[in-house]
């Protein structure tokens, strides 16, 4: 019996009769995790990991109706046996295993598998079914240590500095931030954060993740010394707004996985890409679907159709699922620069 | 290989010339003057040709990285460049190679061409081995000839002449002919290329010839022209061929013929090998090579001779025996020339500058000056392969663009407005004196896009190439097609393109392998220079230097123009 199937709504669990981080308005929803496309409001039960309770009712309200549950531990609802694990995506992102009748299936949200310090780090659950996103889907996508991009960016902040220019680092707000932060070298000069960044700061420090200290950009006057030395780090949005007039000359950034390519690079038009990313890469994807010992994968948003092909190459059972998650097909990196910076923020 | 690599990384993160500037300069302080004369070569655009084939590298590829087939492409059509593919896909090395691009380029990446793939099969992946991942995609880019980097030849001329403090004119005249096939880059040309200025320096160029004068596009409406250039009769007016810019250069018994593209022809074009009798040691002249109507027996030639002179003549009388540039085209692809071609596709000279005579450099003298010497020349010469280009007049600027009414069926492009006291600029500069190009507007029609592909470079991804389709008949017709007659890639936003992308993907009806057809919705005003009948193409027809001119919203599928307008503009 399948444990997840695709509906309008969104993925459902038959016999638990509740959703995985459904589009639409449902009454029970289990979120993997608090991006935006996978976080909507309008539910009537919520329930996800105790570390992404601050970040839920930051972005749905205090008052949703939120139960938590701790990574690994377990609930019954209607003879289902749900337990939810570390994703290793953004602060309190889990996988959700489901056991009904000797069956396990794990719905993988979205994942990364390289620990980053700022959230649990992904954990392989075995199981019959897993499903896996594949916004990375692609040989290309491998990703360089997180060392490497941190020295990287380091050096590029420093040259900069060096020169008496503001540098002006474009990551998501929600996830990406925080690494960023929590990785780079805060010795170098003042840290500075556009205001859709310093909420969410805020609940990753009351997590008790390591964020250094941060000011508030719009504070600082465009003649203050400061900004010349300054890192700021602000979301893809305020790229060619008015918001970045203060930071005079700067030179500019953006990290994300799709900085992986020259063409979306250039396309992007900023001075530098790091490819950093919070999904798996290709070898990451293959890692973590083999250590579930799933013989059937579903596969969702992203390169879908490459990845069920390989899939079935090396023998497993593999098929699509459409989702309105992140983005289908192979056009995330269009899609994302045309979409609203909410809707924008799994596709790093 | 690595600090080439990491200049190409800085001027490819950049679009300031500045920036640029200072990037390259940075790079030629600190270079070795061997592997500088190799950086200047692929800076300034040369390319030699393909060292290995495409298919062994991306067999070798897929072999090391143990990817199937279809993977690859599925990785290849996402990134949109080979080399950059490849780079991705191959085992990730830790950079240990201590050798400059020169020793990169002459031990280890020209001696690959020709040799068997057992033998490259092993040497390459030794090669990939010590690369990081940055110098691996320069070094294949290297390899398959298609390193190419935002600068311009001015710009890497301009770095030089900074870090040599000589002027920049002069480093432009050195580096002529620098990134021709026949040249191999050393560190003797390279420090020849920042030496001081000598005084022999003009006696020692062999066939080197002048950077070429480029023109600027004149786009204002006919009547303001007064304001803007002055009274007519201070401009030296002549048509635009559309043929092949090229010097001629005559010094020391030879003869030396250079395309704009600062490449060497001489061989393509052996009828031309008589001048070699006919003009004097240190003769340079600047033209058009065309194709001239072989039909046209001397009478014809005589008459076009008279039109050389200044003396007024009825734009009908001009009319000069200019075949299509397609005839020309279809020489150029050729690598043996036989004798069946040389008579069916005879080319001249029409020539419109000297820059040389009698071993002086002329460019510093006006405009006019030159032109009555070049008459001269060319009467002295008196060859029917050298032809002056001849000058126009008119009462004014409304009586020339009357005459410019004619171009069409004439077989040019518009006119050439050259002031008549210029001096003979670099480049595209404007310092010296301006050419303006004052051509006729494109054809347009509109066409229905029903095929898309995703494109290249900064548009990987995207869909931006398509390929568009007229009706075959009148809408009134019961049964119509759409057929396919031409490709476009440009012309567009990147807003509007980004729109044609989404609407392509949602009316996307079939994929074969890169390609989507559509459900046809997307109307577009094609513009292009140029049509031809062609056995080559469905539709019947070649248009040339096609590109889109508006996205025609208004417009339904259904009033796209047919067949039958592209047939009318072939008349």
């Amino acid at each position: 019996m399948d444990l997840v199937i695709a509906r309008p709504e969104g993925l459902y669990c038959p016999p638990g009769d509740f959703y995985i981080d459904p589009w639409r308005p449902v009454e029970r929803s289990v979120i993997t995790h608090g991006h935006g496309d996978h976080a909507r409001t309008g539910n009537q039960h919520y329930l996800a990991a105790a570390p992404g309770e601050g970040i839920l009712r930051s972005r749905l309200g205090r008052d949703i109706n939120l139960q938590t549950l701790e990574y690994g531990e377990s609930i019954s609802h209607h003879g289902v046996k749900l337990s939810l694990h570390p994703a290793g995506h953004v602060l309190g992102s889990a996988q959700v295993r489901l056991e009904y009748g000797g069956e396990v299936w794990v719905a993988s949200g979205d994942y990364k598998v390289e620990p980053d310090g700022t959230c649990a780090p992904f954990e392989p659950v075995r199981c019959h079914t897993f499903i896996t996103e594949s916004t990375f889907g692609l040989p290309i996508y491998q990703w360089e240590p997180q060392a490497h991009i941190f020295a990287g960016i380091n050096d590029w902040w420093r040259a900069n500095a060096a020169v008496g220019k503001a540098s002006v680092l474009f990551a998501y707000s929600f996830g990406k931030a925080q690494r960023i932060l929590h990785g780079i070298d805060p010795s170098i000069g003042p840290i500075l954060v556009h205001g859709a960044v310093e909420p969410l700061n805020r609940v990753y420090r009351e997590a008790g993740v390591r964020i250094p200290e941060t000011q508030y950009a719009g504070d600082f006057k465009k003649t203050d010394p400061a900004l010349r030395q300054a890192l700021i780090v602000a979301p893809p949005s305020a790229g060619g707004s008015t918001w970045m007039r203060r930071f005079g000359d700067f030179s500019d950034a953006f990290a994300s996985g799709w900085m992986m390519l020259r063409g979306t690079r250039r396309r992007r038009g900023v001075d530098r890409g790091f490819a950093l990313s919070d999904h798996a890469d290709w070898p990451g994807l293959l890692w973590a679907i083999e250590n579930t010992g799933a013989e059937r994968v579903m596969v969702t948003h992203g390169s879908v159709a490459v990845l069920v092909r390989y899939l079935r190459e090396l023998g497993l059972d593999a098929q699509g699922f459409t989702t309105e998650y992140g983005d289908e097909e192979d056009d995330a990196p269009t899609k994302e620069q045309a979409q609203e910076p909410s809707e924008q923020e799994t596709a790093s | 290989m690595k600090a080439f690599a990491e200049l190409y990384a800085q001027l490819d993160a950049t679009t300031s010339s500045n920036a640029k500037l200072a990037a390259m300069q940075h790079y030629f302080a600190h270079a070795a003057p061997q592997d500088a004369a190799w950086a200047v070569y692929f800076l300034a655009g040369g390319r030699p040709r393909q060292l290995v084939p495409t298919r062994l590298l991306r067999e070798q590829a897929m072999q090391l990285s143990a990817l199937p087939e279809w993977l690859f492409e599925e990785s290849y059509q996402a990134v949109g460049d080979l080399a950059e593919t490849l780079s991705l896909l191959l085992p990730q090395a830790e950079h240990s190679s201590e050798e400059g691009l020169s020793s990169w380029m002459e031990n280890k990446l020209l001696p690959l061409r020709g040799l068997p793939p057992e033998e490259l099969q092993e040497r390459l992946p030794t090669f990939w081995a010590q690369l990081d991942r940055q110098s691996l995609m320069i070094c294949l880019k290297l390899i398959t000839g298609s390193f190419r980097v935002g600068v311009s030849k001015l710009l890497v001329t301009r770095a030089l002449a900074a870090l040599a403090e000589i002027d920049s004119k002069r480093v432009a005249q050195r580096l002529v002919g620098y990134t021709d096939l026949s040249h191999r880059p050393s560190a003797e040309g390279y420090l020849k290329l920042i030496a001081e200025e000598s005084d022999d320096e003009h006696a020692q160029r062999g066939g080197q010839p002048y950077p070429f004068f480029l023109a600027h596009a004149l786009q204002q409406p006919v009547d303001q022209f007064d304001t803007l250039l002055g009274p007519a009769e201070n401009w030296q007016v002549e048509w635009k061929w559309d043929g092949i810019r090229a010097q001629v250069v005559k010094r020391e018994g030879r003869l030396w013929i250079w395309s704009r593209g600062e490449e060497l022809v001489t061989d393509r074009f052996p009828e031309l090998h008589s001048l070699t009798q006919c003009l004097p040691d240190g003769t340079v002249i600047d033209g058009e090579i065309v194709v001239w109507k072989p039909s046209n027996p001397t009478p014809d030639a005589e008459n076009s001779f008279a039109l050389s002179t200044p003396s007024p003549a009825e734009p009908g009388e001009s009319a000069p025996s200019v075949q299509p540039f397609a005839l020309l085209q279809q020489r150029i692809g050729r690598k043996t020339l036989g004798k069946k071609i040389l008579d069916e596709v005879p080319v001249v000279v029409l020539a419109y500058d000297l820059l040389e005579w009698q071993g002086h450099d002329w460019r510093s003298r006006p405009q006019h000056e030159r032109r009555t010497q070049l008459e001269q020349v060319i009467a002295q010469a008196s060859s029917p392969v050298l032809m002056p280009s001849p000058v126009l007049t008119g009462e004014d600027w409304l009586d020339l663009g009357r005459q410019r009414e004619a171009s069409r069926s004439l077989g040019v492009e518009g006119m050439m407005l050259k002031a008549r006291d210029a001096l003979y600029g670099v480049g595209r500069t404007k310092d010296m004196g301006v050419w303006w190009k004052w051509k006729i507007d494109p054809f347009s029609v509109d066409a229905v896009l029903i095929y898309a592909q995703r494109g290249h470079g900064r548009r990987a991804s995207l869909y931006s190439d398509y390929t568009f389709a007229v009706w075959d008949g009148p809408p009134q017709a019961s049964e119509r097609t759409l057929v396919p007659f031409a490709k476009a890639y440009s012309g567009l936003t990147d807003e509007e393109m980004r729109k044609v992308d989404a609407i392509i993907r949602k009316t996307t009806v079939e994929k074969f392998g890169p390609v989507r057809s559509v459900t046809p919705t997307l109307v577009f005003e094609l513009g292009f220079e140029g049509i031809a009948l062609s056995k080559r193409h469905k539709s019947g027809i070649a248009v040339r230097f096609p590109r889109m001119l508006r996205w025609r919203l208004d417009k339904p599928v259904a009033e796209a123009d047919t067949l039958a307008t592209l047939q009318d503009l072939l008349a």
